[in-house]
């Protein structure tokens, strides 16, 4: 299958999407309750094709503060990889994480910083790797980087990456719960050659 | 009674003092505000990529620097504004990531701010102001009725240019 529009994704791929999301999320969820010494549940990931201007809308508002974690990817497919939660939920994280106090305001400390890239390593991790055990590609994510923003103005980038194939956003939506709430959004943008690795490697 | 319309991600619009246009969460992208001071009409377009032609898919003309200040200019135009009054403020540009990469899409703050400081100069379109660059993002809000651009960022004071 040729991947050259956005728009006229095949249904199979979304279920393609889908079923990584679930995988990954499954991964994720182990990783996390190992680093957190907790418990933790999570709902079916729900993968969700937007028009640009309605992607802040989903995440509680264009303005609404996220935390972003990216990386690249790199191996036999190429491209980015995106996971956002809201700040409050970042706070969260990491005082469970720290065993500390939560703390207000949108800044965090380095320490703070350094755990939010690993948790942000792991989760990432967990959805690469079942990506990669599916399609039997090796895949290779660089080191992180964290940006703390409106959502508008994270997901510009990887928005970025996707105007240039079309006029829509792929997002799989994924909610830890338990003892702990995350509601996360991962977006993967593969470049157009990694589309159809991994489609073909899937027999598609 | 003024309302502030909004313009989405790799959108444009117009509007007419006392109304305002605005677009929440500026990161990469570019806001290009143009007004005319006579007729007071003011529009904006939220670029997200500097070249159309370099693009397979370049249906929506408000994506790209060219094609959306093109447009803009047009239907400002339709609406009675005069051409060669025309005076633009930018905005956004962001790079929100630090990643020391070879990829160029990385970088595409800084060729949107390019891309649309050479089609204004190319349409002879002064720019009086910008704030661009960084590495945080924008809400930005434009009003015809003075040409004032209110710009709003995380944890910083509003400015006005």
């Amino acid at each position: 299958m040729g991947f050259e529009d956005l728009n006229a994704i095949s249904m199979q791929y979304m279920d393609v999407l889908k079923e990584l999301g679930n995988i990954g999320a499954g991964n994720a969820t182990t990783a996390l309750a190992q680093m957190l010494q907790c418990k933790v549940d999570m709902k079916v990931p729900q993968v969700k094709l937007l028009a640009f201007n309605e992607v802040g809308a989903t995440m509680g508002g264009e303005e609404q503060i996220m935390v972003g974690i990216y990386l690249m990817v790199e191996g036999d497919i190429t491209g980015s990889i995106m996971f956002l939660q809201r700040l409050e939920s970042a706070k969260h994280l990491v005082s469970m994480l720290m065993g500390t106090e939560e703390t207000g305001g949108t800044d965090f400390s380095d320490m703070e910083l350094s755990a939010l890239k690993e948790i942000g390593n792991i989760i990432t991790a967990s959805y690469l790797n079942s990506l990669s055990t599916i399609t039997q590609l090796r895949i290779m994510p660089s080191i992180p980087d964290i940006c703390i923003d409106m959502a508008s103005a994270i997901l510009s980038v990887p928005a970025i990456e996707f105007g240039a194939i079309g006029d829509n956003i792929l997002l799989i939506q994924t909610q830890f719960t338990d003892d702990i709430e995350l509601d996360g959004y991962f977006v993967l943008i593969p470049d157009l050659e990694s589309y159809e690795k991994i489609m073909s490697s899937l027999g598609m | 009674m003024n309302k502030i319309i909004k313009v989405g991600m790799a959108e444009l619009d117009i509007c007419k003092s006392p109304d305002g246009i605005s677009t929440l969460g500026l990161g990469s992208c570019v806001g290009v505000v143009l007004r005319d001071p006579g007729t007071k009409i003011g529009g904006m377009v939220h670029v997200m990529l500097p070249d159309s032609t370099k693009i397979r898919n370049s249906e929506n003309i408000a994506k790209f620097a060219d094609t959306g200040i093109h447009a803009l200019i047009q239907k400002m135009i339709d609406a009675g504004a005069n051409r060669n009054a025309l005076v633009a403020k930018i905005a956004g540009g962001a790079q929100m990531f630090n990643f020391q990469n070879k990829l160029a899409v990385i970088r595409v703050g800084d060729r949107n701010i390019e891309a649309c400081k050479e089609v204004l100069h190319a349409e002879k379109i002064p720019i009086l102001a910008e704030d661009t660059g960084e590495n945080y993002g924008r809400t930005v809000v434009f009003f015809p009725e003075d040409g004032k651009f209110i710009i709003r960022a995380v944890g910083k004071e509003e400015i006005f240019i």
